[in-house]
């Protein structure tokens, strides 16, 4: 991990090629750190160094203003290496409050930079976030480097200019934030200012401002000779982190979110089938329904619904005419539309359900990640209700997971679960842009006149799929419903013997899509050994960090991460079985450890975590350090 | 009608599948009626789409001889609603009942009705659970004994046309399942653009035998139900009797037609665009006042799923559906072999 700063033997700091810093900006759900963190990071990736953002912010809007339970904090891992998560410890702490400076500064690496707003460090501010004394001044901080400046007062002066109310003029304060982060960094403020000119086109003032104050923090760095308590009398430089070595291609960044609903809209084309998307507002997974919602000239139809229950209905009736239904929630949404699942299921429709999982249960932790829900995606219905389930593992990861979760949908005839989560959502990395030319088409059919031998709606191809019967086609009328049908006919059926038939098939048919799937491949390490470290999800950045230093610390570990949860791959029980030991990290008390025991009886052992907060690295060098001792 | 419709008969609309209604139960009725009605839209059965809930009146579907879904309880509605937007071209019939559209699936009904989407709700009213085995409804009057109410229910029943109208529908309509003017309710509520609702008062002759005789009664229909017709004065008991306003309290009163004369007696002639007239009919209260069957209102409206098409339409206009284009959207850079360029 890299010093946030480095003396010469003067006791200059001096600029420094970082391999990797950590930095995370914190300040009052009001003080727009989200956007400061996301343009941070857009400077970052366009100066091409890896990255990986972790936004953490309250469940409350506007938290009452300077209290503990309204700091909201955006972190950022970048380097001039592969960067896999957002980073165990901060190597800079941006403290716009008192709030922000409790909440966030224990997790700050011993000797690490704390930079905090003086401005807002007085004593109704010092009360709301429980300190006695002003931290800033009473030497309790001495363990990390601390820079003091009034951004508070920086920021008006440098707005001055453009008239706007105290209010409003502190509102840039955000930028100037940035500008100085900026200048640390060596990033370009170009891009920012560019995005804020198109953000506030309407508002030219507010613009202005805004670059005023981002222009302001900047030069402050550049000119002002920064020093401050355990600076050593030297004062703060500007640290370069270099390009992070990728890829030949055309990149971007992307959240997960994002790339989801790109990956659903490149499914849907490439199953040439138009897209009705039914969703409901719920945090974390809104934003899927806000991206799609504005792509209508691909076909696109989104249909903000009453409730989750009728999100997934009209999905399902979206489906039975002919359109891909898809919907999207997050646990407590997943719950409800439980029954509907079940009706696509009995019916054979093609439907994508997307989990983005947030802590549970119940209301649980809105805005937290968890992965929790694994249960409920494989076993969570009434009856034998077999259902595909496929997990994204990072951001650009979701992009093709949403693809592939179009491909069984449509091939199968089957409703497919889609899992991320709340750090997936609105986690930010690079993104090589895929070309859509080397993207694998699988266009539908949809059976259009009368079959020799007559009308079968419940006829079956070799995947066991039946057919897909668009209403408006002549002769083809039939019924369907969630009653068990007779086998073939998709009449009502009761019988015994029938429902038996109909269970295996339904059974058999999702078993069936892992002839469809890859083998489980080894992400780190040696097919066979020691320990597997095996995951699912959005453990795979700190799981394939730890196991890539234990690799090269020469141990005998391998790491092993799963996008197919159902069916699961037909290669991994033998995989699994070729190691003396698997560990399953989670988020959860131990999900997939019990399927997997389950499936292939092996003793997969649980590491868990339920904080509402990602693993870390440490943590899990932690757990392979135990299990090969 | 299309000239290129070609025309059906009632065998048309009629599956090989068995009925399995109670026999007697006032579903026959309703499915012989709407049979016999849809050769008389000039609609095609490839083209016609019966979703329903759960209940005994959710078997419907089953009967028709066209496309139809037999979804889950009180969710109808809302798979229509996604059928609909997904092929505005098919004509959607929603087959319901007092527990599937008022208990278990109030809010879905509610919001179809807002939206006004274009379908026919058929909600098949008789104020009892019939399938799970005569448990009271949203319907029941108060004090019904049922297998869950043994001392009689005591809450206050729903108005499914007052619910309708409230909920904002632009067409509401009453029925009575052997009436023989149902199919004239059902062809009205076809002809109106948006959703057309319709309550049907369905005699389930086992779990709660005969509890509308008091008004669907074939002797005492005369003087029990008031027959609405557009432009037509709100007559009754073969024009003795007529509706009119009490212009002091604002509110409906029974008056007498004497020598046919109903102007004189200020009888309303009815507008079925009067949104508070309708309101009064359906709130009048039966005994001192008949039963409005009929065309209670209609009053089109923009539908819902033309509205999303129009805005489908507008914001694609003038875009390329470019996928690379998409993906490639926002700052982007590019690394070559020698790292990246900015």
């Amino acid at each position: 991990m890299a010093t946030a700063l480095k003396q010469d033997d003067n006791g200059n700091n001096q600029p420094e090629n970082a391999e990797n810093v950590v930095v995370r900006f914190a300040g009052d759900s009001g003080d727009g750190m989200q956007l400061t963190g996301g343009q941070f990071t857009l400077s970052t990736a366009l100066a091409g160094s890896d990255l990986a953002t972790f936004p953490d912010f309250p469940a409350e809007i506007r938290a009452p203003q300077g209290t503990l339970f309204g700091v909201s904090a955006f972190q950022i891992n970048f380097g001039s290496r592969a960067i896999e998560t957002a980073g165990d410890e901060p190597d800079v702490l941006i403290a716009m409050n008192p709030a922000a400076l409790k909440t966030n500064v224990d997790a700050l690496r011993d000797g690490g930079l704390i930079i905090a707003d003086s401005g807002e460090f007085g004593k109704r501010n010092l009360d709301k976030a429980k300190y006695e004394n002003n931290p800033l001044e009473d030497g309790s901080l001495a363990k990390w480097q601390l820079l003091k400046l009034d951004i508070s007062a920086l920021t008006l002066e440098a707005v001055k200019p453009f008239g706007l109310g105290n209010k409003e003029a502190l509102r840039s304060k955000n930028m100037w934030t940035l500008g100085l982060a900026l200048w640390m960094f060596e990033r370009e403020r170009q891009p920012i200012i560019d995005w804020l000119k198109t953000k506030f086109a309407k508002l030219p003032a507010v613009a202005d401002a805004n670059i005023a104050a981002l222009n302001a923090g900047h030069a402050y760095g550049e000119t002002a000779e920064l020093s401050g308590d355990g600076l050593g009398g030297g004062h703060l430089t500007t640290r370069k982190v270099g390009a992070a070595p990728s890829a030949p291609g055309e990149y971007r960044t992307v959240t997960g979110a994002e790339a989801l609903s790109l990956g659903l809209v490149a499914g849907a084309q490439l199953a040439d089938v138009p897209m009705f998307f039914g969703g409901y507002p719920i945090t974390p997974a809104s934003a899927i329904l806000h991206h799609l919602s504005r792509l209508k000239e691909f076909d696109v139809t989104t249909f903000q619904a009453e409730d989750e229950i009728a999100a997934i209905a009209a999905a399902i009736g979206a489906s039975y005419a002919g359109k891909l239904g898809i919907t999207s929630s997050s646990g407590p949404g997943i719950a409800l539309k439980g029954e509907a699942m079940g009706l696509a299921i009995m019916t054979e429709l093609p439907l994508v359900i997307i989990n983005s999982q947030r802590g549970g249960p119940s209301t649980g932790l809105p805005t937290k990640t968890e992965q929790s829900d694994l249960y409920q995606a494989v076993y969570g219905r009434n009856g034998d209700a077999p259902m595909p389930v496929i997990a994204a593992r990072s951001p650009s990861d979701a992009f093709e997971c949403a693809i592939e979760a179009v491909r069984i949908a449509v091939q199968y005839m089957t409703p497919v679960m889609l899992l991320t989560d709340g750090y997936i959502a609105n986690a930010a990395e690079p993104w090589k842009i895929p070309d859509v030319a080397s993207l694998e088409p699988f266009p539908v059919t949809y059976l259009d006149k009368m079959p020799e031998g007559g009308l079968k709606p419940y006829s079956r191809d070799e995947k066991f799929a039946r057919p897909w019967i668009k209403p408006g086609t002549p002769e083809l009328m039939h019924r369907i419903g969630g009653i068990e049908k007779g086998i073939d006919t998709g009449h009502i059926d009761y019988g015994s013997a029938n429902h038996q038939k109909m269970t295996e098939i339904r059974r058999d048919k999702v078993l069936g899509v892992a002839d469809s799937i890859p083998d489980q491949d080894v992400a780190l390490g040696n097919a066979g050994g020691k320990l597997a470290v095996v995951g699912w999800g959005s453990t795979y950045g700190p799981i394939h960090q730890a196991v890539r230093r234990a690799v090269e610390a020469g141990k005998d570990v391998a790491h092993i991460h799963i996008r197919n949860i159902w069916p699961m791959p037909k290669n991994l029980g033998e995989l699994l079985k070729s190691y003396d030991r698997v560990i399953v990290p989670e988020m959860n008390t131990g999900q997939l450890k019990t399927v997997l025991r389950d499936q292939y009886l092996v003793d997969a052992k649980p590491i868990n975590k339920v904080s509402g907060q990602p693993f870390t690295i440490a943590e899990i060098d932690a757990a392979i350090e135990e299990n090969l001792s | 009608m299309n000239e290129m419709t070609k025309i059906t008969t009632l065998k048309d609309w009629e599956t090989d599948q068995e009925v399995r209604w109670c026999p007697g139960c006032g579903d026959y009725a309703i499915l012989k009626a709407v049979q016999r009605t849809m050769p008389e839209l000039g609609v095609r059965p490839e083209d016609t789409l019966f979703i329903s809930g759960i209940g005994c009146s959710s078997r419907f579907p089953y009967y028709m001889e066209t496309y139809g879904f037999h979804t889950i309880h009180g969710r109808a509605p809302a798979v229509a609603t996604g059928a609909k937007l997904a092929n505005p071209d098919l004509d959607v019939w929603i087959i319901t009942g007092d527990g599937d559209a008022l208990s278990i699936g109030g809010n879905h009904t509610m919001h179809l009705l807002r939206r006004n989407l274009d379908c026919q709700i058929m909600l098949f009213n008789n104020e009892i659970y019939g399938l799970t085995k005569g448990q009271y409804s949203p319907t029941s009057r108060v004090g019904t004994n049922t297998p869950s109410t043994p001392y009689g229910s005591v809450d206050r029943p729903a108005s499914p046309c007052a619910f309708a109208l409230g909920s904002g529908a632009r067409f509401i309509a009453r029925g009575i399942d052997i009436h023989k003017d149902l199919t004239n309710v059902l062809k009205a509520a076809h002809a109106h653009k948006g959703a057309a609702f319709i309550e049907i008062f369905q005699n389930c002759i086992v779990y709660n035998k005969d509890v509308f005789d008091e008004f669907a009664a074939k002797k005492t229909a005369a003087s029990t139900q008031l027959l609405l017709a557009d432009g037509e004065p709100m007559l009754f008991e073969k024009g003795a009797r007529g509706i009119a306003m009490d212009r002091e309290t604002l509110s409906l009163k029974v008056v007498d037609v004497v020598d046919g004369d109903w102007q004189a007696a200020n009888v309303i002639v009815h507008d079925v665009t009067n949104r508070s007239v309708a309101h009064m009919l359906i709130e009048m209260p039966f005994g001192e006042f008949p039963m409005a069957i009929g065309v209670l209102y209609d009053d089109p409206r923009p539908t819902f799923e033309a509205a999303v098409v129009e805005q489908n339409v507008e914001a694609a206009k003038g875009k390329k559906p470019d996928l690379q284009a998409l993906l490639n959207k926002g700052q982007t850079w590019t690394v070559t072999e020698d790292g990246p360029e900015l």
